[in-house]
């Protein structure tokens, strides 16, 4: 045992060697749990199989071509935007608005941040959860309320119009915290002479805002929305858990559509196809995104 | 006098939304809480009362044998936890010497780590459940914990931290001859504790609440986690639920004792995150 520690460790002096030795539990982990993956995923999209192998086909664009065929998958996909259109903003303006209420530092201010930071570190299921009880027309506080003020009480989930808006809510008020803790990070960096000088050249606090505040966090705003993007892009937890899809399909999205057709119907083809059609709109739009944001950046 | 009566009442229309959103965060926390202690008759009574009348356990008792909720809790902590260790270890020693070490091919190396950092899990999803299923690895820890072992993010910040510590920590124990790892545990792991309770805090919470993942790479009960098994009794049992919030209750209680008490470290991870771009 010694003398073949002795040989690793007459390996692992070499500079080199060390350096292999220690990036290859992590890079073996990567490479086959998420590079292999990948390039099978990329394989799975152009055959046709069923789950025991038995009849795999070449299958060229087929199913690239059959999904854009799909109208299932085509309202999957306008709820996704729809879901991403809404909460990207909403989130990033919310944790604006709420930093720059809180993010000069003192104890009042950290008790809010830590008080709006909860619904974050909790999972979507436990939050979906609790809104659908709280929604809920017949026994939920949400109705109550709403009675209180004479309006009747409104099935939120159960409404084709009105599902996608709530979820759409709910996901805001869950994530709405991470933005504004980016954001106050940002702000306390800017520093104090900046607004000093503004303020002796006669800036009022609106010129302040838009000349030295937002320019100097625009790197945060840039991040915040690349990844709020991303993020909103592969909404699965709430719509499973507080609608399941429904009602009518309207809150179906894109990523609970792969699972379907992968797990339920068994079409693992056709998903991986779909997964692919994801994965390219979202890195088209984050390289879209990413370089208009870098040139305002850049002014 | 006149700047001092506009500064209060800019401060008033400042707190009022902030209290009002406060309310609406808090609430649901404390609505949860209150009915997993209700009786089911309260929780359906109109209309709705917030705090319970006479408090029951009824809920907490029954939810360790209505679904397998210890055997959940068990896989949760398995899971969470296993991932959390076995992934600080891979993640610090590639940081470590992406950060401090050189070696050929050092920069093509981590150019592939991040490029996974943009591999969204539904693409990889099939292809690793059909990788899984053919290694024999669906329904075992080491199938759920083996693909988290390592992640790209979590190189990122480690390689950063590093990047940050004196150059010349190492030259001492490489004069004295010592081999690089014996370097790596004696000198380098010591210092990065503060990392180390970021980093784990947020690889923990972010395994914990996971859904989608745990929900495919285990199909019998007895493997599913928290979440997934939670998940799966929403649907089943509907009218039990005083039972279900009591379940809802004691799956989150870990992540928020855990938030109470290192609220600081939480946020400082999440702020970290983002400035790295």
């Amino acid at each position: 045992m010694k003398s073949i520690l002795k040989k690793i460790s007459s390996y692992t002096n070499r500079s080199d060697r060390a350096g292999y030795f220690f990036i290859f539990p992590a890079m073996c982990i990567l490479l086959i749990f998420m590079i292999l993956p990948l390039a099978a995923s990329i394989v799975f999209s152009v055959l046709k199989f069923d789950i025991m192998w038995n009849k795999v086909e070449f299958a060229g664009l087929e199913n690239y071509i059959k999904a854009f065929r799909d109208a299932r998958f085509l309202n999957a996909l306008k709820n996704t935007f729809l879901y991403t259109a809404a909460v990207v903003p909403g989130e990033i303006i919310l944790g604006l608005l709420t930093a720059l209420a809180i993010y000069k530092n003192g104890k009042l201010h950290n008790f809010f941040r830590g008080v709006f930071f909860m619904p974050v570190v909790c999972s979507m299921t436990i939050i979906g959860i609790i809104w659908m009880f709280l929604l809920n027309p017949d026994i939920g506080t949400i109705s109550w309320y709403l009675m209180q003020m004479g309006m009747k009480p409104v099935a939120f989930l159960k409404v084709p119009e009105l599902a996608l808006p709530t979820v759409i809510v709910v996901g805001i008020w869950k994530d709405f915290a991470f933005p504004m803790v980016i954001f106050m990070a940002a702000l306390n960096n800017v520093p104090v002479s900046y607004y000093e000088a503004a303020e002796i050249d006669g800036a009022g606090s609106v010129a302040k805002f838009f000349r030295i505040t937002l320019p100097s966090i625009m790197p945060s705003i840039t991040f915040l929305i690349v990844t709020t993007l991303i993020k909103s892009f592969q909404v699965f937890d709430q719509v499973k858990v507080m609608t399941d899809g429904g009602p009518l399909r309207r809150t179906e999205t894109v990523v609970q559509y792969i699972y379907i057709q992968g797990f339920e119907n068994l079409n693992m083809g056709y998903a991986s196809a779909v997964a692919e059609i994801l994965f390219f709109i979202i890195l088209v739009f984050s390289v879209v995104m990413f370089r208009r944001l870098q040139s305002g950046e850049e002014m | 006098m006149k700047k001092r009566k506009k500064d209060i009442v800019v401060k008033i229309a400042i707190y009022i939304p902030l209290v009002l959103l406060a309310v609406t965060i808090v609430y649901p926390f404390l609505w949860l809480i209150c009915t997993s202690f209700k009786m089911e008759s309260q929780i359906v009574t109109w209309p709705p009362v917030l705090f319970p009348r006479n408090a029951t356990l009824n809920g907490y008792r029954s939810i360790w044998t209505r679904i397998p909720f210890l055997k959940y809790y068990w896989n949760s902590v398995v899971f969470a936890g296993g991932t959390t260790m076995i992934a600080l270890l891979f993640d610090s020693m590639a940081g470590y010497a992406f950060a401090r070490l050189n070696f050929k091919g050092k920069n093509f190396c981590f150019w592939i780590v991040l490029c996974t950092m943009m591999i969204p899990f539904q693409v990889i999803m099939i292809p690793l459940y059909m990788e899984e299923f053919k290694a024999g690895l669906i329904d075992t820890y080491a199938g759920l914990i083996l693909p988290r072992a390592a992640d790209a993010f979590g190189i990122f910040m480690m390689r950063q931290f590093f990047i940050s510590l004196p150059k010349d920590l190492e030259e001492a124990g490489r004069i004295d001859g010592c081999h690089e790892f014996r370097i790596y545990y004696s000198i380098i792991v010591p210092l990065c504790k503060p990392v180390f309770a970021t980093l784990g805090i947020f690889i923990f919470m972010g395994n914990w609440n996971e859904l989608l993942y745990p929900m495919i790479l285990t199909t019998s009960e007895e493997m599913k986690t928290l979440q997934a098994g939670i998940a799966q009794f929403m649907g089943k049992f509907t009218v039990e639920y005083g039972v279900l919030l009591a379940g809802a209750c004691l799956v989150i209680l870990p992540i928020m004792i855990a938030y109470m008490m290192a609220q600081k470290y939480f946020i400082q991870g999440i702020a970290m995150s983002g400035m790295k771009g």
